[in-house]
């Protein structure tokens, strides 16, 4: 892998002159439409988005951070295929910061949804502009040359890119009418997009030489480890005796770190010449503290005031309300309601949180895996440093899943850098990593329908829960549709609320828990809002099968009938019938029509995840064993399916699909850290305990490729297995489990309910 | 404190108690052996002394001295090992945090029993959690690996 900051010098070959003489539009941006996060429409220049150089290297430059979902290979097949320089001349380059790029963030399952147009038109002008070139300087016109992994033929003559680059010819623009109008290739004249290239990132991850944030080391660096707080938020340090960690070699001093941001608090670290020594002061400082107002906020009282948040409806944001609920539930011959509650998850990346920040004449060089730079910066400038003095250098991510989306880490590095006034690398250690994580909201789902004759007439759905964009990105709320400009709500703690069965009544309502926000700050965790939306209504959709009489199959097929607003249009043209298809697929390959023996079911869930408008159409089918002495429940076999449209690289969409299967898995039995008197409970992978190689079922996965323009396939993989598992749970004995994680004590309780 | 890493004599000044992992992370240099949990507990920082897998966060570096410790980078001289191009092949690591150490765990399981049953392999490494939950591409590129 390549893995460096490659300067636009001399030899380097630009395609357009840079953005002063550009008069190209092409932010990531601008092809978004997420207008309200972005931070600039200026022009840009397709040299942000790649280098060609003397010796043929073609540097393609990736905005999106490499956490293990090998975003950098599918960004660059897709410059590469219409540039047609060659895939094994391709070199990947990770960006730091450069406003010119819009909005850096790298999440939500975007990536590919958002930019395959943009680099592929990228690349297509790039390849213009070169055939130009090369006709330029051999003769003849464009039309007579063709390119080719790197080569431009025509009129019997040769050159290479590499050539072209060390000529130095003058720069091409092209206008923003221009690059509209560039013809892509057709899909099946692909070479290079579709095909199962390795992964260019892979080889510096089996030999230990990738460098992840925690492996930067700077000249006269020292290392601070913070001590934990005693809860999660809201603490404050009155007092610190240092006397013991004095006596530790190496110790330097503790600072205590007041942010005016807010975005830790009650923190002291220890700041020594290495990792142990600091580790060992941390431990050993005696820190008084003001535990702060949060300090008797427990679980049962979060999920006790999202239930009165329901059952008042103060303060609601409507986010779904087609045709009029209320009348269709007062029609309805008899109603089903259920409330579906999560636990406290947490990331746990297995590289803790870490930056390196060394302060150099007033500029602040920072050394970290962060998915979300805009944010980043903005943070580092809010602390009173000026944009040009930041410079941020991107590491390889030892995981994300959405922690790195915070960017506290940094903020606190850049306290210590300056308090101590050399350079620091700030290292979380595993307690702090865990008690400190901004958690998945730990959200409650009511759910109700209304039924007559047969047919579901109305569905109702309240959340309640913490807004992780209320607190990281505000700009990420969104108007409801009260019509009140000031009533807005955060769509990644509802998307899912809004599924595409077909009923014409329904609402969806969500509400702000303050408890939970100011307690267990929320963060954006791997499914987000659909994790637990789909959680709630997948699960519903077997209990209202059964409350029918109806085979759960049979009941969704007939709810995804593609009719009005779940046609789909654009790219999500085929709409439910797509998540149709994807499910009926699982149902086949999951066995769920084969007779069992006792105790053995499967299970199915779908999921459009991550929202309606790039939907990755995607299902599960759980086979699941229960004892029924204990309830304890083994997975045996999940089998998912998902398109995504084009699958740009199918294996890693196949490894997204798996890894998210078993996240899903491991979320849905395992992982529960608590949340007792406002902290977190669990501190380590003692207590914390996600799946491991033991757990781990047969996982049949499949990319079903529709053509359609590509989708992500990092998150909703995730989405189905929970409730899957708990549909194939009632379905083996009879109990329902409402809350996550499904424990075998709790499937003991239902099946004695 | 004398040791012999990845084949050569070093000689480092750092306290007997710390453990193994910042020796080798810190005074040595060598950044592919990980920091997870620092309780033994994830299998991130897993290294070979005298051939055998052990958990470098528990080891103090005052019992590593006059042993053989071998680190990711020090597995192969070429990082060619088996199982590193196994891991290639199957295209195993997705974050790649974990994936030294897994490596690690698996070579010292090849070396004392190069045809491991499945039933072996995962009790072997059950100690190592991968985040990215790579379990089912690992498994498949050590069965390769062992032929």
């Amino acid at each position: 892998m390549t893995h460096h900051r490659m300067p636009l010098t001399r030899r380097g070959f630009l395609v357009c002159a840079g953005a002063a003489g550009a008069t190209l539009t092409m932010g990531y941006a601008a092809t978004t439409g997420a207008a309200t996060a972005s931070t600039s429409a200026e022009m840009i220049s397709p040299s942000l988005f790649f280098d060609i150089h003397a010796d043929g290297r073609v540097v393609i430059h990736v905005t999106k951070a490499e956490m293990g979902q090998h975003v950098g290979g599918a960004l660059a097949q897709t410059v590469a295929e219409e540039l047609e320089c060659g895939w094994e001349n391709v070199d990947l380059a990770y960006v730091g910061f450069d406003p010119r790029h819009g909005l850096m963030l790298t999440g939500g399952s975007w990536s590919v949804n958002w930019t395959f147009d943009a680099l592929s038109r990228a690349g297509a002008a790039g390849r213009m502009a070169l055939i130009e070139m090369a006709a330029a300087k051999l003769g003849g016109a464009p039309e007579d040359y063709s390119a080719k992994d790197g080569v431009i033929s025509g009129n019997g003559q040769q050159i290479t890119y590499g050539e072209l680059a060390a000529s130095g010819l003058s720069p091409r623009t092209f206008s923003e009418e221009e690059m509209a109008a560039l013809v892509l290739k057709p899909a099946a004249e692909r070479r290079v997009v579709g095909q199962q290239v390795a992964q260019l990132d892979i080889p510096a991850k089996v030999d230990g030489s990738g460098v992840y944030g925690i492996d930067v080391t700077l000249p006269g660096m020292l290392v601070a480890v913070p001590a934990p707080p005693p809860v999660r938020y809201g603490a404050k340090v009155l007092s610190v005796d240092e006397t013991e960690a004095a006596k530790v070699p190496g110790y330097v001093r503790h600072v205590v770190i007041e942010d005016p941001l807010g975005v830790q608090t009650g923190w002291v670290a220890a700041v020594a010449s290495g990792y142990w020594a600091a580790s060992q002061a941390a431990r050993a400082l005696k820190v008084d503290y003001d535990p702060g107002p949060n300090a008797n906020v427990s679980l049962a009282d979060i999920h006790a005031e999202s239930r009165r948040l329901i059952e008042t409806e103060e303060d609601t944001r409507l986010f779904v309300d087609d045709g009029d609920v209320d009348a269709a539930l007062a029609g309805a011959a008899s109603t089903l309601t259920a409330d579906y509650t999560t636990g406290v998850n947490v990331h746990a990346p297995m590289e803790p949180m870490n930056a390196t920040v060394e302060i150099r004449d007033g500029t602040y060089h920072i050394h970290a895996g962060n998915q979300f730079q805009t944010l980043m910066t903005g943070l580092v400038q809010a602390l009173g440093v000026a944009p040009e003095k930041i410079v941020f250098r991107q590491c390889l991510l030892g995981g994300g899943f959405g922690r790195r989306l915070d960017a506290d880490y940094v903020v606190m590095a850049c306290h210590v850098a300056r308090a101590v006034e050399a350079p620091v690398k700030l290292v979380y250690s595993r307690e702090v990593d865990t008690l400190c994580d901004f958690t998945r909201p730990a959200a409650t789902v009511r759910l109700t329908a209304g039924l007559k004759d047969g047919a579901v007439t109305a569905w109702k759905s309240h959340s309640a829960s913490a807004w992780a964009s209320a607190r990281q990105a505000p700009a990420f709320l969104t108007p409801d549709l009260s019509g009140d400009p000031e009533k807005k709500l955060d769509g990644f703690a509802i998307n899912g609320a809004d599924h595409w069965y077909t009923i014409p009544d329904q609402r969806a309502l969500l509400s702000l828990n303050q408890l939970a926000q100011s307690a267990m700050p929320p963060g954006h965790l791997r499914s987000v809002g659909p994790g637990w939306q789909m959680w709630a209504v997948e699960s519903f959709l077997d209990e209202v099968a059964a409350e029918l009489g109806e085979d759960p199959l049979a009941l969704r097929l007939r709810l995804l009938d593609g009719a009005g607003k779940n046609a789909g249009e654009g790219a999500m043209t085929g709409g439910a019938r797509r998540l149709a298809r994807v499910l009926q697929d699982v149902a086949d390959r999951g066995g769920y029509a084969q007779p069992r023996e006792a105790n053995v079911a499967v299970g199915l869930a779908c999921s459009a995840a991550q929202e309606r408008s790039a939907a990755s159409w995607t299902a599960c089918a759980a086979e699941v064993e229960v004892d029924p002495s204990d309830g304890f429940v083994t997975v045996r076999r999940l089998t998912l399916a998902t398109d995504v449209g084009t699958a740009v690289n199918p294996d890693g969409v196949r490894a997204q699909l798996s890894g998210a299967a078993l996240w899903g898995l491991s979320m849905a039995l395992f992982e529960d850290v608590g949340f007792e008197n406002g902290a977190i409970q669990a501190d380590n992978f003692d207590r914390l305990t996600p799946l491991r190689m033991w757990d781990m079922p047969q996982v049949d996965v499949a990319v079903l490729d529709s053509g359609a323009y590509p989708t992500g396939a990092g998150e909703p993989g995730v989405t189905v297995v929970a409730p899957a598992i708990g549909n194939a749970v009632a379905r083996a004995v009879g109990a329902r489990v409402r809350s996550l994680p499904i424990t075998a004590d709790k499937v003991k309780a239902a099946m004695k309910a | 404190m004398k040791l012999t890493l990845n084949g050569e004599a070093r000689e480092f000044d750092v306290p007997d108690d710390m453990p193994l992992l910042w020796a080798i992370r810190e005074a040595a240099g060598l950044t592919g052996t990980k920091f997870g949990c620092g309780a033994g507990l994830c299998g991130a920082c897993t290294v070979h002394l005298d051939g055998v897998a052990v958990r470098s966060c528990q080891t103090p570096v005052s019992a590593a001295e006059g042993a053989e410790v071998t680190t990711i980078e020090g597995l192969h001289p070429e990082g060619r090992h088996p199982l590193q191009l196994a891991w290639i092949s199957a295209q195993v690591p997705q974050c790649g945090y974990c994936q030294s150490g897994q490596i690690m765990q698996a070579a010292a399981l090849l070396a004392s029993n190069p045809a491991p049953t499945r039933e072996d392999i995962v009790s072997h490494m059950g100690g190592n959690i991968c985040r990215c939950m790579t379990y089912d591409r690992i498994l498949a590129a050590i069965e390769t690996a062992a032929g």
